[in-house]
């Protein structure tokens, strides 16, 4: 339990626990943490305590023993500390259909050139406003490579509300200037222009707009591999 | 507790040595046995520490590596509203004198019900909280159907997961209302219907030691532990269920049962008691099933925070499991009756 408190306080206290959940509940990962630890302490006080007092009345009057199934509680700890699995990548990604949804406006894009913007709004613009709102502009997104069955290429970025089992991946087909080799899961920061192209996800029929890319260049995992704009 | 150091990553390599602590263990405590649990949990860690490689060998598959992010995910979430929860329960079940729960619910069962339904608004956490202040309600002589009713509601109709169902269905605001109602409803009616037909000796009450002769903190702190290290171990098993779905099976079947309007209600609730999703997040997810009708939608919404995997493992763990067998598929089968007709009259 001791132990348990610590790996969500290290998970808390690190960036670790943004593969799973969403950062405003770091907070809250931080108490219960603490609490649980707090708890493993006035046990092991009590426990002595009450050592001390048997030895004295030579009577242990002992705590009922803890139930089998806690034993499990070893898992998540193991998992989380030893092996501490990545953000979902491009397998759940492919298996999961796209979950864009008309927004009620769009916002004014962005300075810069080309425009940065997130893989959520890039597709709503593409998908529902059919580019308009775009100007025609060049645009930068990040997300990481999915290959489906036939190898086409898709930029995904999960969107999350809450922690990584309803997370939900947004899409974008590529096409235009690609690179050479394309590994599924890396990170790639794409340059590109608005193309009317629309496709639709075989697994639900959401709409998956196409961007024509000029340029890409791969790079690291982001701080929050999540989208957590979405919805919030 | 044994170990007194705090570095999670080099844990096992520690002395097991300290006989003072008393580590969440197997049945017996006495004599030498007393040393056996932290040293079985020293030894776990370290054969885990030294077999890394080869774990996680097995582990690197896509298919695998979903599966452990959901796991983990779904615990890590659930974890801080379970220690909510269970500090709760603790402050209920030792600060406060039964004869207050007298005072504050009406005397008749009967009013008792909708009365602690809608108390259940105020406790602003997810499902996981909710079973362990059940489980000390009843300990403290709340009716049982009273605190049933409080069970159901309290996840559902609380005013984070109606905020957060407004912001999911921006267009049908009218869905907030239907999932106050319909959630409200089910609950009250589970807890009339546990009241006539209820049993008291399907109803486990957790095996708690007696707390005469320990001061008020001691009980404090053992109803924590306690709570936490039973309540968490059925947590896991829920996660480890929720992860194997989320990871295994295809979504495509969805589409074909969106077609037909009967199937698609019985697929959702079907879904959303697979799928343990934290009642906090199940609006956004519900609001992405865009195949399906909003009464479909509304039976998911009501379901989910009653009855799924995860709570059921935790109330078979509260509550024992001769009650948790009858108690989930009657939830079940009035939720999902209850959503639906909700559904029909409102949206």
């Amino acid at each position: 339990m001791f132990l348990l408190g610590a790996a969500l306080l290290h998970a808390g206290a690190t960036d670790l626990y943004l593969r799973y959940v969403k950062a405003g509940l770091q907070p809250l990962l931080l108490a219960s943490g603490a609490v649980l630890i707090a708890a493993a302490l006035a046990t092991a006080w009590y426990e002595r305590k009450r050592n001390k007092a048997a030895k004295a009345t030579a009577h242990a009057g002992h705590a009922h023993p803890e139930p089998r199934i806690s034993w499990l509680l070893v898992l998540p700890l193991l998992s989380l500390i030893l092996i501490a699995p990545p953000a979902l990548g491009s397998y759940s990604a492919l298996r999961t259909g796209t979950a864009l949804q008309q927004p009620y406006g769009y916002g004014r894009l962005p300075a810069g050139d080309p425009v940065p913007l997130s893989v959520v709004d890039y597709a709503s613009r593409a998908a529902y406003d059919h580019g308009r709102s775009l100007h025609g502009r060049p645009v930068r997104v990040t997300g990481f490579l999915a290959l489906d069955h036939s190898g086409a290429p898709y930029l995904v970025r999960m969107a999350l509300n809450c922690c990584a089992a309803d997370a939900q991946p947004v899409k974008i087909a590529l096409t235009g200037k690609l690179p050479p080799v394309l590994q599924p899961d890396a990170w790639l920061e794409v340059t590109g222009s608005y193309t009317p192209k629309l496709t639709h996800d075989p697994v639900n029929n959401g709409p998956i707009p196409y961007l024509k890319v000029t340029s890409a260049k791969p790079v690291p995992t982001p701080h929050d591999p999540y989208d957590e704009t979405w919805n919030n | 507790m044994a170990i007194t150091e705090d570095a999670p990553r080099g844990a096992a390599e520690r002395d097991p040595a300290h006989p003072s602590g008393e580590r969440p263990g197997r049945e017996g405590q006495e004599g030498d046995r007393r040393l056996s649990s932290p040293l079985i949990l020293t030894m776990t860690l370290l054969l885990a520490v030294l077999a890394q490689s080869p774990i996680r060998g097995a582990l690197g598959t896509p298919l695998m590596q979903s599966w452990m992010t959901v796991f983990v995910a779904v615990t890590v979430q659930a974890l801080p509203f379970l220690v909510l929860g269970v500090l709760l329960s603790a402050a209920l079940a030792v600060f406060v004198p039964p004869s207050f729960f007298a005072r504050a619910l009406p005397s008749r069962p009967a009013l008792a019900v909708p009365v602690a339904g809608l108390a259940g608004a105020v406790l602003p956490g997810c499902e996981c909280a909710s079973v362990p202040v059940a489980g000390a309600l009843v300990r403290r002589g709340v009716t049982p159907a009273a605190a049933l009713a409080f069970l159901l509601s309290a996840p559902a109709i609380n005013p984070i997961v109606l905020t957060a169902t407004a912001v999911a269905f921006p267009r049908n605001p009218e869905m907030v209302l239907a999932r106050f109602l319909a959630s409200l409803l089910v609950a009250c009616a589970m807890g009339w219907l546990w009241q006539r037909l209820g049993r008291t000796d399907w109803l486990r009450p957790p095996a708690h030691g007696a707390h005469e002769g320990a001061t008020k903190g001691e009980a404090f702190w053992n109803s924590v532990r306690h709570d936490t290290v039973h309540a968490g171990g059925f947590l896991v098993l829920g996660a480890m269920a929720a992860a194997t779905l989320k990871a295994a099976t295809p979504a495509t079947w969805l589409r074909t049962a969106a077609d037909n309007p009967a199937f698609s209600v019985l697929a959702l609730a079907v879904l959303a008691v697979l799928l343990s999703i934290c009642s906090e997040a199940d609006a956004f997810v519900a609001a992405s099933l865009t195949q399906f009708s909003l009464t479909a939608k509304l039976v998911f919404l009501v379901v989910g925070p009653m009855i799924d995997l995860k709570l059921f493992a935790m109330q078979a763990g509260t509550f024992g499991r001769t009650f948790a067998l009858r108690f989930a598929p009657a939830t079940f089968a009035l939720a999902v009756v209850g959503a639906v007709v909700t559904g029909t009259v409102l949206l």
